[in-house]
């Protein structure tokens, strides 16, 4: 297999993540980039005001963050497996290492460096402009083959 | 802050979280209500297809679980401390225990520590039976309580 994802395998990445994920849709998540070697995918939550969690502030609600990290954890484990196979979130823990931004498109980029037979290990950061430099932190972890079927996969 | 948030956050201290949810688009986005049972403060997430993360299974997207549980976390911790602005999220840790079926959710949270800076929770949510949860959360959040009350 090649280390570089072909142009086909870059656009069913962006078909799954765009738009056979309904939450994804929702929040206007993107396809931003994905990498075989190392494994990592980075999407992009646009700047929206139905997200705000402080009207204040005007910042992001960190739920939207959290499921940007998630959405992008589970599409780096495939980044790993190049396998349509079902998977589920087994846990998720997200650190906000400082302030969310407000008026700003959002970027995650996440890591799976690590998967056995069961189980896929994945560290994830966001950010709004490098991703030295992030705004929250993620770790979480996936159990591989579950019931039902991977996303975007023909009954 | 504005008047209308600080009334917000005191109405939430006194149990009435209307004006609080209202005044969050997220919390309209994701259908987020209070559905208070026998003197507890309960959270609902609405069901809606929008919230689906694989529609094969189907299955609720993880994300919106640990955003309702977030969410539960910091009405619970308003309603129990006397913050001066909404708390910020430190740490959020979320266990996946089960498939998140296409219907409402619900969630409740309690606080573990409150503590001057930084109060400790632990959030659970469920469908059918509350006995069996489909998810639970450790939350850190960040407190900022009045001048003379730390």
């Amino acid at each position: 297999m090649s280390d570089v994802p072909s142009a086909e395998e870059l656009a069913l990445f962006q078909q799954v993540i765009r738009e056979f994920v309904p939450h994804n849709r929702a929040l206007g998540i993107e396809f931003v980039h994905a990498s075989f070697e190392p494994p990592s995918v980075t999407l992009k939550l646009p700047w929206s005001e139905k997200l705000v969690g402080n009207p204040l502030t005007q910042v992001l609600h960190g739920g939207a963050v959290t499921t940007l990290l998630d959405a992008v954890s589970g599409a780096a484990v495939y980044t790993k497996l190049r396998a349509p196979t079902p998977i589920a979130t087994l846990d998720l823990r997200v650190d906000f290492l400082g302030r969310a931004p407000a008026r700003r498109d959002v970027y995650a980029k996440a890591e799976c460096f690590r998967v056995t037979r069961s189980v896929a290990f994945v560290r994830g950061v966001a950010f709004t402009e490098d991703e030295r430099d992030p705004f929250a932190a993620s770790s979480a972890t996936f159990a591989l083959s579950t019931k039902g079927r991977a996303p975007g996969t023909a009954p | 802050m504005t008047t209308e948030l600080a009334l917000a956050l005191r109405s939430a201290r006194g149990g009435d979280f209307t004006k609080l949810i209202n005044a969050i688009p997220y919390f309209a986005f994701l259908g987020v209500e209070m559905t208070p049972r026998d003197g507890r403060r309960v959270a609902v997430m609405r069901f809606a297809e929008h919230l689906v993360g694989n529609p094969t299974v189907p299955a609720l997207h993880g994300g919106t679980l640990g955003a309702l549980l977030e969410s539960v976390a910091l009405l619970e911790c308003l309603a129990t401390t006397e913050s001066t602005a909404l708390p910020k999220t430190i740490t959020l840790t979320i266990d996946y225990l089960r498939p998140g079926k296409t219907q409402d959710v619900f969630a409740e949270a309690r606080v573990v520590k409150a503590g001057r800076r930084v109060t400790t929770l632990h959030a659970r949510a469920w469908q059918e039976d509350e006995a069996a949860p489909i998810a639970t959360a450790t939350v850190h959040l960040k407190v900022s309580t009045a001048p003379g009350t730390s």
